[in-house]
């Protein structure tokens, strides 16, 4: 081993030093905050329910959904999948400027690129704690398993979880350039797309102008994709190939967005005092 | 004369029209304590900021322990470390927690030993378990000396280490960092409204006013300059502009 691969495998070893801490940091606020905890399982579980008897009910009164069981719980659940994404990335990043952390955070060798990265970890975690209980509270209760799904349900879960990875950082790099202020972004960023993600209805529903912006999101695809398994037991490669391609893209954009607010921020010297 | 550990040159730091640092040079010896004074927006937390990359300069040029900031921030952060009461460590998050999450950011072994004795060191081993949040503002100090000192950082920036505390805590607060500045040779600079302190600690004062040094020298040097007995009447002079000798400019000084 050289001493130039020597010292790049050191510095490998502590960035991920440096993320590991900041999972340790999330999880140590979370373990010790049942309300935090509650919150992360509470609504995937109420709307899993609500829409479950929805579907429950549709499955004797409409021929669409009783072709596919459990099509709108699926969708519910996948959806959830891109919201706790998405918060999950934006929560981590409040955390710090509701604790007035950033400061401290950033006079340390951590790295922007490092915090993203620990932020989309923790996501991942808060996403797979959130819908994981009600997903397996859907087999008892509606006779319903949305792994009955297979593979393709991987492959549906990472794109969602990308797009709330990219989603997250647009919203975060938008926070950090407005301040607290701007936190109802957070909350409203996902829902912005929800329309058009096509989600509990076809693409083909929407009018054709809003069609067009909806084959522009990875999420329209992954739900036609989940729709094509459920009803027509084919996993369409087509649509999974666009909403990987549009995830790199955006993803790429966003990373790009968010490192020239950091860097905005920076400049106004907005990373000392932040709040509102 | 020891070498510059921390070297500023021209350094400016615009916020659209308003020059909240102008054009300011200094250097700090290594192994020295420098006061940075002056009044509510002087621009003394600008500095502290650019210098600790959190800010990004206008123009000007920063170098700490040989390398420039920001743009060699990798090398210069691992070894230097910062205090504020103006930023705070996560509430909900124990003492311990806060200090092992900062351990592993700082990349150091020996966690556990570390905290242990930066714990016995500064008193803090009585609330190692309570979550940071909870604890009175002295006990706060000395959780941020804790976090500040954690990493043995050979260049300490303290941005008002005694604000807001009891006399009996401020004066345990000076006298350690004397004792660990003697016994690392760290070089620190603080920023403080506190002339007692800077008076007791500081062996160089630089004194700012509208986003320049206006004024420097020994504490000594500036009570003698002034015809003053105390740091408080030269300070109040300089705020009021009754310096007599400085043009505002900062740069009839010599450094």
């Amino acid at each position: 081993m050289t001493m130039a691969s020597e010292a790049a495998a050191a510095m490998m070893v502590l960035r991920l030093r440096r993320i590991y801490a900041m999972e340790l940091r999330y999880w140590y606020l979370l373990r010790r905050s049942w309300p935090r905890l509650v919150d992360l399982v509470y609504w995937p579980t109420i709307q899993m329910l609500l829409w479950g008897f929805i579907n429950s009910f549709l499955a004797t009164n409409s021929s669409w959904v009783a072709q596919a069981g459990g099509v709108l719980i699926a969708a519910v659940l996948l959806w959830d999948v891109l919201f706790r994404s998405q918060i999950g990335m934006a929560l981590s990043f409040l955390e710090e400027m509701w604790s007035r952390n950033l400061g401290h955070l950033f006079v340390s060798p951590l790295t922007p690129g490092e915090w993203v990265v620990s932020m989309m970890l923790v996501s991942l975690m808060r996403t797979v704690v959130g819908v994981l209980p009600a997903a397996l509270l859907a087999m008892p209760v509606f006779g319903y398993s949305v792994f009955d799904l297979g593979l393709p349900l991987l492959a549906f879960f990472i794109n969602l979880m990308v797009m709330g990875w990219w989603l997250g950082l647009i919203a975060t790099g938008l926070i950090l350039r407005w301040g607290l202020g701007a936190e109802n972004l957070a909350w409203m960023a996902v829902f912005i797309l929800a329309p058009v993600s096509a989600v509990y209805y076809p693409v083909s529903v929407l009018p054709p102008l809003l069609q067009g912006v909806a084959w522009l999101l990875p999420s329209s695809h992954v739900f036609e994709g989940m729709r094509a398994v459920q009803f027509h037991h084919t996993f369409p490669l087509g649509d999974f190939a666009l909403a990987v391609g549009l995830n790199l893209v955006y993803l790429a954009g966003a990373a790009a967005l968010f490192l020239r607010l950091f860097h905005q921020a920076q400049q106004r010297g907005a990373l000392l005092v932040t709040g509102e | 004369m020891s070498h510059a550990v921390i070297k500023v040159d021209d350094l400016t730091k615009c916020f659209g029209a308003l020059v909240a640092v102008d054009r300011i040079s200094f250097t700090v010896p290594a192994g020295s304590v420098t006061g940075l004074l002056g009044g509510n927006g002087a621009g003394k937390t600008t500095t502290l900021s650019m210098l600790l990359g959190l800010s990004l300069p206008t123009s000007g040029v920063i170098e700490i322990l040989g390398h420039q900031m920001p743009r060699e921030r990798s090398r210069i952060l691992p070894r230097l470390n910062f205090s504020s009461p103006y930023v705070d460590l996560p509430h909900r998050l124990t003492v311990a927690e806060n200090l092992t999450v900062y351990a592993h950011l700082y990349g150091l072994s020996g966690i556990a030993a570390r905290i242990r004795d930066l714990a016995a060191e500064l008193d803090i081993n009585r609330f190692l378990t309570r979550p940071t949040g909870s604890l009175s503002a002295g006990q706060k100090s000395r959780v941020a000396l804790a976090k500040a000192l954690l990493n043995r950082p050979r260049v300490l920036l303290l941005d008002e280490p005694t604000a807001s505390l009891d006399p009996d805590t401020a004066d345990w607060v000076r006298t350690y960092l004397e004792r660990y500045r003697d016994e690392t040779g760290a070089t620190i600079l603080l920023a403080s409204h506190n002339m007692d302190e800077v008076q007791r600690l500081c062996a160089q004062v630089l004194v700012m006013r509208s986003g320049r040094v206006v004024t420097r020298g020994t504490p000594a040097d500036l009570l003698g300059r002034y015809g003053r007995d105390r740091l408080e009447d030269v300070f109040i002079d300089i705020a009021r502009d009754r310096d007599g000798n400085a043009d505002g400019t900062g740069r009839a000084d010599a450094a």
